[in-house]
C-alpha cells in the first residue's frame, strides 16, 4: 500500500526463481497439449461450418426427413419422425423454440456428418448422458462429424436459455448395435 | 524505506479539502471520502438484491424445493447476474479507484465533478436494468442477452449508460494518478496496490469499450433501426467485455489481497519486480480470454481458439501463479520475522484467524486458486470445453472466482473502511469475526454442488432438468449441496449486509482509533514499514510452508486437470 523505495528492481530470491521456472513449465505443458490432442485425439471439437439461413436449412432438413423417415416416437408427448440415414452420409438436427427435430437413429461405430444449426435463437445441443456440449446460431450451418461409441436412447437437452419455454426443450438420439 | 508523510505537504486552499486519518497518518480528501461512500452503499445495495435472487433461485434449482414459477426463475436469475456480476462488483471497484487513486497517494480528488457524473450514470444505468427486468415481459434474457433474443431497448440502454459512467470513474482514476504525479504528491514508482489497481483500470478502459461495440449495435437493433446483428459476431463482441470485465475483478481483487495483507499482517511485498510483473502478464494477455467463452462456436478455427483460449501461452496464468506464492510468502517472512517460526507451518497456525481481514483473505485465495483457478483453467482448454459449455460446471467455476475470491475479498475490506472512511465503529463484531467462514463455506458447498451436477450433464440457466429424463439420481444429491451451500452463503451475505448497515445508519461520528478490528492494538502497516532487508533475507524467515502450498496446489491442479481428458477420452468420436 504504501510506496516502496526508490530502486526496487532487485533480482529474485531463489525460492520465486523456482517457482517461476516450475510455473513456466506447466503453462508450456498446458499449451502443448492441446494441440497434441488435436493430431492424436479422437474427440475434438467440430470447425467445419458453412454459412445458411433459416430457410435454407429448413428446406435441408424437411428433404433430409422426407428421405429417410423410418418411423415416428415421441418426445415429451409430441411425436416425431425417427430418421435414419446410411453410415457415412449427412445427418440433420434443426433446433427451433422449443423442438429439436427429427429423431435421429445412428449406428454404433459408424461415422455421421452430424449438421445443426437453429431457424431462431441461439441454442445449445446437449447431448446426455454422453455429455458432449455444442453451441447453435442462426445463420450457422455447424458440421460435427461424430461416432457414437455406445448404443441405446440418448437426448438432446437444450443448454443455452432461449425464453420461457427453454427447459421443456429436449430431443432424442437413438443408437442401434453394429449390425 | 517507504515514507507514511506525503512528500509535498498539503496547502491549505480552496482546492484541498482533507483530513488527517489518525490510524494510517494518510490525508483523506473529502470528496474521495464522499465518493467511496457513495460507491460503497450502492454496492451493498446492489449486493442485497443480487442476494435475494440468489436465494429464490437456488432454492428453485434445488429440486426437491423447486421454489418459483418458470417465469420468475429466469427473470430473477437475469436480475441477479446483472446485480453481482456487474453491479456490486463495478461499484465497489469504482470505490477501489477513488482510494487507490488519491488516499494511498497522499493526493485529492483532481475531478469529483466528472466522477459524480460517473456515480449517477451507474446508479441510474444499475437501477433502470433492475426495473427493465423486473416489470418487462421480454426482458429475462439474461446478462449475456443473446442477440436475437430481444430485449427492451432501454434494457441495452441501462447497460450503456451504467459503462459509460463506469468509463468516467476510471478516467477520473487516470487523472488522479497524474495529476498527484504532477503536484508531487508521492516520489517513485506507485505503491503496488496502486499498481494493481492501476491494472484494473486500464483492463477496465477496453473493457468497456468493446462492451459498447458489443451493445450499442444491440440498442439500435431493438429499436429497429438496425435490421440484422448477427449473433456470432455479437458473442465474440460481448465476451471480449464479458471475459476482460472478471479480470478486472481479478486485478482489483488481487490488489485487495495485497491491502488486506499488509493491513492485516504488516507483510512486506517479497519482491516488488516479482509481483509487478505478475500484473503485468495479467496486462498483455488476459484480454485473450474471451475465447472461453467461443470455445464450441461455429465457424472458428482449432488455432484461433487454442491460442486465444489460452492466454497466449497461459501467461496470464502465471501471472496468477506468481500471485499465488507470492502473497502467501509475504505472509509467512512477516509472521515468522514476528518469532512464529516452528515447523514448516507454525506461521499459519499462529497467524491472526479472528481478525475478519485476515480470514476473508485467505479464503479468497484458498477457494480462488484451488477451486476458481484450476477449474478455470481445466474448462478453458479447448477440447475439454465441449464437456463443460453451458452445464452447471461453468457458474460453479465462477462462483468460486467472483463470489468466493472477489467477493469475499472485498466484503473483508469492507469492515476496515466502515470505521476508516466511514468513520463509525463496526457494529456486531463478533459477527464479523464468523462471517467471512460461513460465506466461504457456504459458496464452496455451491461451487462444489454446481460442478458435480454438472460432470453429470445438468444445464445451466434451466428451470427444471427433470424434463431430460437422463438425470441419474445423484443429481438429487448435488443439487441438494448447491443448495444448503447457497443458503448458508445468503446468511453470510445477510450477516455482511446487517454489519454494514447497522454500522453506518447507527452510533455517532467516530474518528477510527486502531486498525486491527479484533485482534490487537498494534498497527500493522506501520509494522510493515519496520521489516528490514535483513528480516526479509533471514534464513529462518524464509517461506518454505508457502512452496509446499503452492506445490500442493500445482499436484491437485494435475490431478483435475488429468481426470478431465480421461473423462473426454471416454465419450463419442467427433471431429
Amino acid at each position: 500500500m504504501l510506496a516502496p523505495e526508490k530502486n526496487w528492481w532487485k533480482p529474485m530470491g531463489r525460492m520465486e526463481k523456482s517457482w517461476l521456472t516450475v510455473a513456466f513449465v506447466w503453462c508450456v505443458f498446458l499449451t502443448v497439449m492441446m494441440p497434441l490432442w488435436y493430431f492424436y485425439g479422437k474427440q475434438n471439437v467440430p470447425t467445419e461450418t458453412y454459412k445458411t439461413s433459416p430457410a435454407d436449412y429448413g428446406a435441408k432438413v424437411n428433404a433430409f426427413v422426407e428421405q429417410y423417415t423410418i418411423g415416428e416416437d415421441t418426445v415429451n408427448g409430441v411425436t416425431l419422425p425417427v430418421v435414419a440415414a446410411p453410415p457415412g452420409s449427412d445427418v440433420y438436427i434443426r433446433a427451433s423454440t422449443w423442438q429439436w427435430y427429427p429423431i435421429l437413429q445412428l449406428e454404433k461405430g459408424e461415422e455421421y456428418r452430424l449438421h445443426i444449426s437453429s431457424l431462431d435463437l441461439q441454442h445449445g445441443f446437449s447431448l446426455q448422458p454422453v455429455n458432449i456440449n455444442l453451441q447453435v446460431i442462426p445463420g450457422y450451418d455447424y458440421v460435427a462429424t461424430i461416432t457414437p461409441t455406445s448404443s441405446g436412447e440418448f437426448t438432446i437437452v437444450c443448454n443455452e436459455y432461449c425464453f420461457v419455454g427453454h427447459h421443456t426443450m429436449v430431443g432424442k438420439v437413438i443408437v442401434t448395435e453394429e449390425k | 524505506m517507504a515514507s507514511l508523510a506525503p512528500t509535498t505537504p498539503w496547502t491549505a486552499g480552496a482546492k484541498d479539502d482533507y483530513r488527517d486519518c489518525p490510524v494510517t497518518t494518510l490525508k483523506v480528501d473529502m470528496n474521495t471520502e464522499r465518493l467511496i461512500i457513495a460507491n460503497a452503499v450502492m454496492a451493498v445495495v446492489t449486493l442485497a438484491l443480487g442476494g435475494i435472487a440468489a436465494l429464490l433461485i437456488a432454492l428453485t434449482r434445488w429440486q426437491a424445493i423447486h421454489l418459483l414459477p418458470a417465469v420468475w426463475f429466469y427473470r430473477l436469475l437475469t436480475l441477479h447476474g446483472i446485480d453481482m456480476l456487474i453491479a456490486w462488483i463495478v461499484f465497489f471497484e469504482m470505490a477501489g479507484l477513488h482510494f487507490g487513486s488519491t488516499i494511498l497517494l497522499n493526493a485529492r480528488h483532481a475531478a469529483p465533478k466528472l466522477a459524480w457524473t460517473g456515480f449517477i450514470m451507474m446508479t441510474v444505468g444499475g437501477l433502470m436494468a433492475n426495473a427493465v427486468v423486473l416489470f418487462d415481459p421480454n426482458s429475462n434474457v439474461m446478462f449475456s442477452a443473446y442477440v436475437p433474443m430481444k430485449a427492451h431497448p432501454l434494457f441495452y440502454l441501462s447497460y450503456i449508460l451504467f459503462a459509460v459512467g463506469a468509463l468516467i470513474t476510471v478516467i477520473t482514476f487516470f487523472i488522479n494518478i497524474v495529476v498527484a504525479k504532477r503536484e508531487g504528491r508521492f516520489s517513485g514508482s506507485l505503491p503496488l496496490v496502486v499498481f494493481g489497481l492501476m491494472t484494473a483500470a486500464i483492463l477496465a478502459t477496453y473493457t468497456l469499450l468493446e462492451g459498447a461495440a458489443a451493445i450499442v449495435p444491440a440498442f439500435f437493433w431493438s429499436l429497429g433501426i438496425l435490421k440484422t446483428y448477427d449473433p456470432g459476431i455479437y458473442r465474440n463482441f460481448f465476451w471480449g467485455f464479458g471475459h476482460p470485465a472478471q479480470q478486472v475483478n481479478l486485478a482489483a481483487m488481487v490488489s485487495i489481497w495485497y491491502a488486506l495483507a499488509q493491513m492485516t499482517v504488516g507483510i512486506r511485498p517479497v519482491n516488488e519486480k516479482f509481483s509487478r510483473l505478475a500484473f503485468i502478464l495479467y496486462l498483455f494477455f488476459i484480454n485473450l480470454g474471451s475465447a472461453h467463452h467461443l470455445l464450441v462456436d461455429p465457424g472458428l478455427s482449432f488455432a484461433w481458439k487454442a491460442v486465444n483460449t489460452s492466454y497466449a501461452m497461459y501467461l496470464a496464468v502465471l501471472g496468477s501463479m506468481m500471485h499465488a506464492f507470492s502473497i502467501p510468502a509475504a505472509l509467512e517472512i512477516a509472521l515468522r520475522a514476528k518469532g512464529y517460526r516452528k515447523g514448516l507451518f507454525g506461521w499459519l497456525r499462529n497467524a491472526p484467524w479472528g481478525e475478519p481481514g485476515f480470514s476473508a483473505l485467505v479464503l479468497s485465495m484458498f477457494l480462488f486458486g484451488w477451486i476458481g483457478g484450476v477449474t478455470g483453467v481445466t474448462i478453458g482448454t479447448e477440447q475439454i470445453n465441449m464437456l463443460v459449455h453451458n452445464t452447471l460446471r461453468l457458474p460453479g467455476h465462477f462462483h468460486a472466482t467472483v463470489v468466493s475470491g472477489t467477493t469475499l475479498a472485498f466484503m473483508g475490506f469492507t469492515y476496515y473502511v466502515i470505521p476508516l472512511i466511514f468513520r463509525k465503529e463496526l457494529k456486531l463484531k463478533s459477527w464479523a469475526k464468523w462471517q467471512p467462514y460461513i460465506f466461504g463455506f457456504g459458496m464452496l458447498l455451491t461451487s462444489m454442488g454446481m460442478i458435480v451436477s454438472g460432470l453429470q450433464g445438468v444445464a445451466r440457466r434451466n428451470w427444471d432438468i427433470t424434463f431430460a429424463g437422463v438425470v441419474p439420481g445423484t443429481v438429487e444429491i448435488s443439487l441438494a449441496v448447491f443448495g444448503v451451500g447457497a443458503i448458508l452463503a445468503v446468511i453470510g451475505g445477510i450477516m455482511y449486509v446487517t454489519i454494514v448497515l447497522t454500522s453506518i445508519l447507527t452510533g455517532p461520528r467516530l474518528e477510527a482509533s486502531n486498525l486491527l478490528l479484533l485482534t490487537g492494538t498494534h498497527n500493522p502497516i506501520i509494522d510493515s514499514t519496520k521489516l528490514t532487508d535483513h528480516q526479509m533475507e533471514d534464513k529462518q524467515n524464509q517461506p518454505k510452508g508457502a512452496l509446499v502450498l503452492v506445490f500442493a496446489f500445482l499436484v491437485w491442479f494435475a490431478i483435475y486437470y488429468f481426470t478431465n481428458w480421461w473423462l473426454l477420452g471416454r465419450t463419442w468420436f467427433i471431429r
